[in-house]
This record gives C-alpha cells, sequence and structure tokens, in this order.
C-alpha cells in the first residue's frame, strides 16, 4: 500500500512533519538517508528561543514555543527542555542602543517576549558578566533542550502513531506519475506517494532543482564547543549582539559555546572539518564576556551538516512549480526551536492546502 | 605507597601539596611526587566525589588531575616539578575562575 | 618552558611523537634535507617504551635490560641531528590539509607541514574489573614509567594481573629492583595455545624467544604465578585493600594488597589519526581498530603516514624500521630524492622490518585477552571519566543505541577528557555483543580535535589573520 506522505530527510523537521501528518491520520514514510538526528537536528546547540530572530520568524516561534512548553504532551518525552531563559548582552553603550530599537521594533509588531535589561538587571540575571557589558535584551521562557533526544522521541512519537521511518535509505530522484509521486532510492526501490515533504535539510536544494525551482542554499558546518564541568555560575542561555555567541551551561556543569563560526565540509562523505581560527575567535568572546571560563578545558568541538539561506530564514511551504510536493529546510542554524511548529504547518499544508499561521515570508520562489 | 629504588643523583625539589612540604626528585611528575609522598588519592571526581589516583601515567586516563600554581585540571604525570611548586588536590566540580 | 612563538609557520615534514618511531623518523627526515619538527608531549625523548632513555636514575643497565638501552641510541641520534626537537607540546588538532594545532606552555598556535607523520604509538588495553578505579590500582605501563622516569617501587603488598610480555618484564625488573611482588595472576585463557601452537616453530627461531624464555625463567624463580586466572576484583574503602581472584572456576582467593597493577596488551593510540579522518578497520586478532595503511605507512589522507604502535602493534625495532620507511616516503614524495634512491635505502629498513616482526603472531595469539576481561557486566566501570557502567551501556543499547555515537546521546559515555581512550573498545565490543553484530560494522567513537582538552585561554591565543577576522557571518 503507498503511503499518503513521503518524508525526505529524518531531522527534527522531518520527524515533526511526520508526527503530525500521522496524528491527522494521514499514511506517511520517512526516507532518512544517513539515521535519524545524524546532522545538524542532532549535533546543534539546543537553543530553544524566541529572541532575536527575523520579525518573519517571529509568529512561527511564538506558536512554536507553546509546544516547547508541553512538549511531553506532545511526544511523551520532556526533551530535556529547560527554561530559564535567554539574554542579548550588549557591550557597549551603542550596541545597548541597538537592542532598544529592535524591542521596540518587536512590541510595534504586538510581541512582548523581549524586555531591554539594563546594567543593574543584566548583573542580576548574570553574576559573573563582564564588567564592560552594558545591559541586553532578557527573554523569560526561553530555553535549550537536548537537540538528539528531542529528534529521537519525534520519531518514536511519529512510529507510535503508525509513521515508519526507514534509514539508510538515500532519495536519488523524484517523477510524477500520473496523481502520484514516485520516489526512487539509491537501493534500487521505487517508493509511491500522493505527497512529498522535502526535509533533506543540507541537501534539499538537490531535491528543488529537482522540481523546477532552484535555490541558493549555502551547506553549512556551524561549529560547536563543549567545556569541562564547572561549578554552576549560569542560569540563563546567553547571546551578543555584534559578535557571534550562543553560551550556556548544562545542569552537569558543562558549558556549551556555539555561535556564528563556520568549519568546512562535504556533502558527499559527511565529513567536516574544524576551523581553529574562528573557533579561538569564539573562545576570545567567551572569555571577554566571562572571564572566569578563561581557565575552562574545551574537552571536544564538532560541526553539524546544516543548510543556510541567504536571507538566514528557512523555506517553508509548497512547492512552486509542482501540486503535491511540499519543502521545509534551510533553517540557518536556528531551526531547532521551530521544529515542533514546522511540522504542524507542514500537515496542515499537505492535508487542508492552507496554514494559519503566516508563511509568505518563507516562500521557495523569493530567491 | 611508593618508595625510591634508587637515591636521586641531583639535589631534591621542594614544593607544597595541599599546604604541607613534600620533597621530589628532579625528573619527577607531580604525579610521582604524590605516589612517593604517599597521597592516595590526588582528586574526587565531579560525578559521584569518588577519590582517584594516577592510573596510566602516560597522559591518556585523566585521572591525576591535580591544581598546579592556581590552575586547574592540570595532568600531574604531564607536569614536572619546580622548586616552589604549590600543588592542590582536587575535590568534585571545578570552581570556575581556578 | 617550550616557546611556540619561535617555530616556522611551515615545515617539509612534521612528526608527532618521540617514541622509537617518531625519533627514527624524525632523524632520517632531517638528514634527507627536510625542514622538520618533531612534537611531543614529554619533557625528554623516549615515548612510553623507552620513557626517561636520557635520565633515568636507574644507571645500572641490568636492571632495566638491555633493549630499553637501544633508545638511548636512537635519542641521541636525533638530538644530533638537525631536527626541531617541541618538547612538553601537546599537538591537538591536524586538518586535511596539515594544519597542525599545538600548544604548549599555556598557549597555541597553528602551523602547517607539507607532510606529517603520526606516531603517538600504543596505550594500554582497558582493564575493566570491578574496582579498577580505586587508587592503588594503576596499569602496569605506569608502574614501569614510574621506575624508569623516577626510580619508584611500590610500597608495601604488590600484585599484578593480566597477561602479555609487559608482565613478565615489569615483574623481572622489579625482582632485579628488589620490590616483593605478592602473586602473579595470570589471566592468559588456556585455549589461546590452541591457536597460538601453529607459529610456535617461528617464534621459536625469532629474537622473541630467547629473551622470552630467560625472562619467563627469571620471575618463575622468584614470583609466586597463578595462571588460569578467571576473575580478578579490587576491593577498599575508598584505596585498594584486597585483590580477589579466582583459578578457573574455582572459589574466590582473597589477598591483601596495597598495588594492584593490570596488563592486558596495548592498542594503538588512535585518537589523532582518526580526528583527522584516517581510515581504521578492526583487528580481530589485536581486538581493536587500526589505521588502514600501506607498506610506506601511507593513511588514507594524502600527506598524513603513520609509523610505529600507532599503526599497529609490533614492537619498537618494528616501530624504528616504519618511521624510517615513512620518512623515506616523505622524503621521496616531497621530492627530495629520487625512486631509485628511496628504493636502494628501503632495502634495509624493510629486511629489519621483516626481522623483528618475525615470531610476534605466536605472541598476538597467545596473550589475546580472554572475553570475560573485556566485556564488564553490572556496575563494573567501563568509562571512567563520566562513571557510566556496564548495566548502563547496555541498558542504552536496549532503549535504542546503536552504536557508541549514538550512545552519547543517552549517556556521558566516552564524552570524558580522556575521549574514549579508556572506555572506546569495551564499549565497541559491548554493543557488537548486544547487537550480535561484527564491532567493525559497529565501529568506534566519532573522534573530532581537540584530541586532547584545551583552555578557552589557550584556544583564545591562536594569533588570527586579518582575513580570518573579517570572515566571520553572523549566526
Amino acid at each position: 500500500m503507498a503511503p499518503d506522505v513521503i518524508i525526505i530527510g529524518g531531522g527534527l523537521h522531518g520527524c515533526s512533519a511526520a508526527l503530525h501528518l500521522a496524528r491527522r491520520g494521514a499514511t506517511v514514510l520517512v526516507l532518512e538517508k544517513d539515521y535519524v538526528g545524524r546532522h545538524a537536528s542532532g549535533v546543534n546547540a539546543g537553543g530553544v528561543r524566541r529572541l532575536g530572530r527575523d520579525l518573519a520568524e517571529i509568529p512561527l516561534s511564538v506558536a512554536s514555543m507553546e509546544l516547547w512548553h508541553r512538549i511531553g504532551d506532545l511526544v511523551d518525552d520532556d526533551c530535556g527542555f529547560e527554561g530559564h531563559g535567554h539574554l542579548k548582552i550588549a557591550e557597549s553603550e551603542a550596541e545597548l542602543e541597538t537592542l532598544k530599537a529592535r524591542v521596540a521594533a518587536v512590541r510595534a509588531l504586538g510581541f512582548t517576549h523581549e524586555a531591554l535589561v539594563d546594567r543593574r538587571q543584566l548583573r542580576e540575571l548574570l553574576p559573573a558578566v563582564a564588567d564592560h557589558c552594558t545591559g541586553g535584551i532578557w527573554c523569560e521562557g526561553d530555553g535549550a533542550a537536548q537537540p538528539y533526544r528531542t529528534t529521537l522521541a519525534f520519531r518514536r512519537a511519529a512510529e507510535r502513531a503508525g509513521a515508519v521511518v526507514s534509514e539508510g535509505v538515500h532519495v536519488t530522484g523524484l517523477r510524477r506519475e500520473n496523481a502520484r509521486w514516485q520516489v526512487a532510492t539509491a537501493d534500487g526501490g521505487a517508493h509511491l506517494a500522493a505527497a512529498v515533504v522535502n526535509c533533506a535539510g543540507a541537501w534539499a536544494d538537490r531535491l528543488a532543482a529537482a522540481l523546477g525551482e532552484p535555490v541558493p542554499l549555502i551547506p553549512s558546518a556551524f561549529m560547536l564547543m563543549i567545556s569541562d564541568r564547572r561549578a554552576p555560575f549560569i542560569k540563563p542561555v546567553v547571546g551578543a549582539t555584534s559578535r557571534p555567541l550562543s553560551f550556556k551551561q548544562f545542569a552537569n556543569g558543562t558549558v556549551m559555546i556555539g555561535g556564528g563560526y563556520k568549519g568546512a565540509l562535504d556533502r558527499e562523505t559527511n565529513w567536516t572539518e574544524l576551523d581553529f581560527r574562528g573557533l579561538a575567535q569564539s573562545a576570545q568572546t567567551v572569555a571577554d564576556l566571562f572571564p572566569v571560563m578563561r581557565s575552562a578545558q574545551i574537552v571536544r568541538a564538532w560541526a553539524g551538516i546544516e543548510a543556510r539561506m541567504p536571507d538566514d530564514i528557512p523555506v517553508i511551504g509548497p512547492s512552486s512549480t509542482e501540486a503535491g510536493v511540499f519543502h521545509a529546510f534551510g533553517f540557518s542554524g536556528h531551526g531547532f526551536q521551530l521544529g515542533p511548529i514546522s511540522g504542524a504547518i507542514i500537515a496542515e499544508l499537505v492535508t487542508t492546502g492552507r496554514t494559519n499561521l503566516p508563511i509568505e515570508p518563507f516562500r521557495i520562489t523569493r530567491f | 605507597m611508593f618508595r625510591r629504588l634508587v637515591e636521586p643523583e641531583r639535589a631534591s625539589v621542594r614544593l607544597m601539596v595541599d599546604g604541607r612540604p613534600v620533597t621530589a626528585a628532579p625528573g619527577d611528575s607531580v604525579a610521582a611526587a604524590l605516589l612517593a609522598a604517599s597521597v592516595v588519592a590526588c582528586r574526587t571526581t565531579p560525578v559521584s566525589g569518588t577519590p582517584r589516583a594516577p592510573y596510566c601515567m602516560m597522559g591518556i586516563c585523566f585521572d591525576c588531575l591535580v591544581t598546579v600554581d592556581g590552575v586547574g585540571n592540570r595532568q600531574g604525570c604531564l607536569t614536572r616539578v619546580r622548586e616552589g611548586m604549590v600543588v592542590a588536590t582536587q575535590q568534585g566540580k571545578r570552581e570556575v575562575g581556578r | 618552558m617550550t616557546d611556540l612563538a619561535h617555530l616556522k609557520d611551515q615545515y617539509d615534514l612534521a612528526v608527532v611523537g618521540a617514541g622509537p618511531a617518531g625519533l627514527a623518523a624524525a632523524t632520517l627526515g632531517a638528514r634527507f634535507g627536510l625542514t622538520t619538527v618533531l612534537f611531543d608531549e614529554q619533557a625528554t625523548p623516549g615515548g612510553q617504551i623507552y620513557r626517561a632513555v636520557t635520565e633515568t636514575p636507574l644507571r645500572e643497565r641490568a636492571l632495566l635490560g638491555e633493549d630499553y638501552w637501544q633508545g638511548a641510541k636512537l635519542a641521541d641520534g636525533f638530538i644530533k641531528g638537525s631536527a626541531q626537537y617541541v618538547p612538553g607540546a601537546t599537538v591537538w588538532s591536524i586538518s586535511h590539509d596539515r594544519e597542525i594545532g599545538v600548544s604548549a606552555g599555556g598557549k597555541a598556535r597553528l602551523l602547517t607541514a607539507r607532510h606529517v607523520i603520526l606516531a603517538t604509538g600504543a596505550l594500554e588495553r582497558p582493564f575493566p574489573i570491578t574496582g579498577w578505579t580505586l587508587p592503588g590500582v594503576m596499569t602496569c605501563g605506569a608502574a614501569q614509567i614510574l621506575l624508569k622516569s623516577s626510580g619508584l617501587g611500590p610500597d608495601g603488598k604488590v600484585v599484578l594481573a593480566g597477561t602479555g610480555p609487559l608482565l613478565w618484564l615489569l615483574a623481572a625488573q622489579y625482582r632485579r629492583a628488589g620490590v616483593r611482588i605478592e602473586a602473579m595472576l595470570e589471566t592468559t585463557p588456556r585455549r589461546n595455545w590452541l591457536a597460538a601452537l601453529p607459529y610456535l616453530p617461528k617464534f621459536l627461531q625469532s629474537r622473541y624467544a630467547a629473551k622470552g624464555r630467560a625472562l619467563l625463567r627469571e620471575v618463575k624463580a622468584s614470583t609466586r604465578i597463578e595462571r588460569g586466572v578467571g576473575a580478578v576484583a579490587a576491593r577498599g574503602d575508598g584505596r585498594l585493600r584486597e585483590v580477589a581472584y579466582r583459578v578457573g572456576r574455582g572459589r574466590e582467593i582473597r589477598l591483601e594488597a596495597d598495588a594492584l597493577l593490570l596488563h592486558q596488551g596495548v592498542v594503538p593510540n588512535i585518537n589523532l589519526a582518526s580526528a583527522i579522518g584516517c581510515k581504521h578497520h578492526w583487528d580481530e586478532t589485536q581486538l581493536c581498530f587500526t589505521p588502514e595503511i600501506d607498506e610506506w605507512g601511507r593513511s588514507s589522507i594524502p600527506g598524513v603516514s603513520i609509523a610505529g604502535d600507532g599503526g599497529g602493534i609490533a614492537g619498537a625495532e618494528a616501530a624504528t624500521e616504519s618511521g624510517r620507511l615513512a620518512a623515506l616516503d616523505a622524503a621521496w614524495q616531497l621530492g627530495k630524492i629520487d625512486d631509485f634512491a628511496r628504493d636502494r635505502h628501503a632495502g634495509p629498513y624493510r629486511e629489519a622490518l621483516a626481522a623483528a616482526l618475525y615470531g610476534r603472531r605466536f605472541l598476538d595469539l597467545l596473550y589475546r585477552p580472554a572475553v570475560r576481561f573485556r566485556h564488564p557486566a553490572g556496575d563494573t566501570l567501563v568509562c571512567r571519566c563520566e562513571e557510566v557502567t556496564a548495566e548502563q551501556v547496555l541498558d542504552a543499547v536496549k532503549g535504542g543505541a546503536v552504536g557508541p555515537n549514538q550512545l552519547k546521546a543517552f549517556l556521558r559515555c566516552g564524552m570524558g577528557p580522556c575521549q574514549g581512550r579508556l572506555c572506546g573498545l569495551t564499549v565497541t565490543e559491548l554493543i557488537a555483543k548486544a547487537r550480535k553484530v561484527a564491532p567493525d560494522e559497529i565501529g568506534y567513537y566519532r573522534l573530532r580535535p581537540p584530541v586532547k582538552p584545551i583552555t578557552v585561554a589557550e584556544l583564545a591565543s591562536i594569533p588570527q589573520s586579518d582575513a580570518a577576522r573579517k570572515a566571520v557571518v553572523r549566526g
């Protein structure tokens, strides 16, 4: 029996789409070329934030956050989610002005999750922060979760709802067969379905190109580092204003350091290579903002393979060239928090043809 | 726990371990000096507070971690003793800033 | 204190590790006119097998034995040569383009080499028994290092346990040094003799036979040896107090003990090679992952060669020759010598290598560690750094962790500072057994640089280029 929907890509977005579709009664098959959570979904910084998002993403992010706060109900696993808040730090008066303008812009849209904090309030929230920091944006209720565990939880919930997940299956082609789609795989298989969802992450551009709607996707290897165990000294997740930084301490005391620095990668072999000059700049940022971290040991560093779009927001929506095909990819390093909602949006689109959330800015034709 | 089988040829090195003076031989690693001074455990683990001592003596087990001259998590087996060195055994999670 | 600032930005040849393979490689590379740098973590040359050979307080040659003193010649040749020596330095990263990340004296920097030879040697196979983390329990190698570099021997009641030549060598050295051993608990499975027997004739003709026989005689004459030991446990309250063991399935025997020295063979130290991306395969005889290298030591990454025990356990003499062959190949690859010169020089090294390898298979098969000492159960610790037990590992496998990398998402197994050096093989074997799949299919931890921890301050101290500063993209 051919499934109703084939989802290409078993990352968080693919598994989330599988779950929401299965709960709506669709028969779903997920085809994953490596294993579930192998790439960006399983190895990212785990940030669950509304703070600092592109204005277009905010409605989706706010809706997704509601799902995060009930994640146990959604996937029967708390995913390690902890909501100790997010802080974006200003290191000068000029940066604080930028942040002030940002908060005003967000409030003008009717959203109140971002609040400006001054020097004193910053130090109440982050006692260990360096003296030169002038304030920041505070977002209560934001937090972090465990990426691989979360992806696996969505997978399992989808399977309990009847979805089938096949790993080690590499999709090589897509062809329309009358009213249905035929998905060809490297093992010689051919799978038919009424609808196809492209959640292929850093490889999604190939499918898009095959559909006649090429996109300028940039495969990117975002680098992360983790420290040894430190006595607890910071609760919220921290970012900076004009330097890339994502900084959080886990319950076990280890500190994760991320940001925008990229390594090199090879999409064919899944190989990533770290760029230590970039990591050195990351380390410098950490040392500048939290001097007590200078003696922390970096125990491990890694980079996942992620898809970046030139405007740093994802592609979400129906195909512009073919009926029955839908896209959810290109989350540009901040898709983890959007995982719960992206699947819901896709499920709505596939089954009803429309969605309540404003996804116009994410249309595939915008490039 | 360990004893000298030969007398060191060169002048001994004096260091402080947890506030008490310890004598070592010039070629000793800090880990060797601790074992020779009958220090049973050089640290307790951050996970469970269990005592540990050097296990491999070649820099791969990370059980010989001690604080040397104020810098924490130094591998004692890869650190050569120096006159006046201050060594502290480590308890549990490392305090940030040391 | 070693100062990295004076190093060149680029060398023809970078060698990592100052054991026999590294010393031989760096010495020869420099002789062929390659600008050569040798990095090593220790303060003096020799690696582990020739540890402290230039400064050991144990001057009486008979104590450590003549094999050890071979290292002095190698070290001497190296020091007199023109390779740049950087002791006290930790190489924590090497990229595909051979950009090397190295730390010394609290600072780090990057530099490149046109060719790299990894000579990172071996480490002791994990020996996960009850109580193996107790103070008072250490490896035979560790005890031997204390002996060589500081002239220290264990006080009180000493028990040795395990299998392999090092056990016998250490026992002999202790006897010569006047260290009393309560017992040697020999865990070699009796059935190993069946597998090893066909290779006995070759062994008897090799250089290892006479040495081995002499060692065995010396130790047997003075030490109580229990053979066929099937279980060993270390017990105590915060420190070792007693060792419990069984001969076969016999009743438990307890020995009061202050020191328990464990050894069941050595395995290649693969963390750096793995982090670079060199291909490895599972060796079913030696029960470990070994890099895939050709007869010149070339790995699967162009420009990166592996020499010595790090490329497959074969002992110090084989390591020396494989180091020379790798350096020869590097000199040829970099155009310093032609095919003819390379092959001419290689001849004697290959002969010496063959002689060094001759007869070893017998030892590999005889001293292959027993399953029960490789597959712990219950609350025996598998991961020492993060204190993860065998039972927790097996539960995680039941819960869906299909391999060592998925395991990391359930448990912190393998995520401590040792980067799996003391738990990786155990984990691979446990998962393989639980899933009834070959270890090669299960694979190993996905290792990435830094292969040893570096501080935030060290990392931040890496000099930047302006281009790198401008290349920052906001995420």
